[in-house]
């Protein structure tokens, strides 16, 4: 049995119902990070544009956190706030 | 330092006077990353560390670059990686999955269940058998490593790049291998006809 606590059964059960079949892994995500922060900070739609990268960031926490930085180091470049 | 395209650097990285690229290169990682993690517990050797290993990354992967966004911003994720592994892995470096596995026993989970939010006891009786429900579901569609990734990376926080050094495997395994759970577990709730809400409205925390 996998111990739970009431707050973890409703993240999972979030996690599981909003799973898609087409997901794209952290590789195929990494691949494409640079693409996809470039349009960000261009101020286009990266989300439109690479739609199966945004949802991968959406769901693992490792390729967002590293997403994260990735545009903060970025901002020195244009001097935008963090 | 000297502007380049990215034509500009790819040649000057290659070639009789990379020495001037790599040092510039170097430069502009380094200021990123310092930029980037002023929030994060690091110091400035560490910040050369990650610069250094991401710098013979990104030279070992000059090929693999294929010109769809600046070069710059290509080496900089190299160098953001490399940077939040190695803090991942201080982070962790004690814990083993079953530590964490302990951890969550320890907490007991069925006092939480039965008595945080449900002093009603219609309500008790309906969480735990929903509770019976969804560890049903878990134990028979999942295959045991599908369960202990499940437990380490949704319910224990632990980063996939950590459950999947302890679990033998990489991350971008171990992440279709949580996918491929998750569409069981999906599956298996349609077929019992349990929907979200039914189950979010007996666990969710508000």
């Amino acid at each position: 049995m996998i111990p739970m606590q009431p707050g973890q059964v409703a993240s999972m059960v979030r996690m599981v119902t909003g799973t898609r079949p087409d997901e794209i892994g952290c590789d195929e995500c990494f691949e494409q990070l640079d693409r996809f922060a470039d349009l960000h900070l261009a101020g286009k739609s990266a989300a439109e544009a690479l739609p199966l990268v945004q949802d991968h960031l959406d769901r693992c926490g490792d390729c967002r956190e590293e997403f994260e930085l990735l545009l903060a180091s970025l901002r020195f470049e244009t001097g935008d706030q963090l | 330092m000297t502007e380049r395209t990215n034509q500009e650097w790819i040649a000057a990285l290659q070639g009789a006077q990379a020495d001037a690229a790599i040092a510039d290169l170097r430069m502009v990682l380094l200021r990123g990353l310092r930029y980037g993690m002023t929030s994060y517990r690091v110091t400035e050797a560490d910040l050369e560390d990650f610069v250094q290993e991401a710098l013979v990354k990104v030279l070992d992967n000059l090929p693999s670059f294929r010109g769809e966004a600046r070069f710059t911003t290509w080496a900089q994720k190299v160098a953001a990686r490399v940077a939040l592994s190695e803090l991942r892995r201080r982070r962790w470096r004690d814990v083993s999955l079953q530590d964490l596995m302990a951890e969550y026993e320890d907490s007991g989970f069925t006092p939480a269940v039965l008595t945080d939010q449900g002093p009603d006891p219609a309500q008790i009786a309906q969480r735990t058998l929903m509770m019976e429900k969804i560890q049903r579901m878990i134990a028979e569609e999942l295959t045991d490593k599908q369960r202990q990734a499940m437990m380490a990376v949704m319910q224990g926080g632990m980063p996939l790049q950590e459950a999947a050094q302890r679990m033998g495997t990489n991350r971008n395994a171990l992440y279709k291998l949580l996918h491929d759970a998750r569409q069981r577990l999906q599956k298996r709730m349609l077929r019992e006809g349990l929907t979200p809400d039914e189950v979010l409205a007996m666990f969710a925390d508000n």
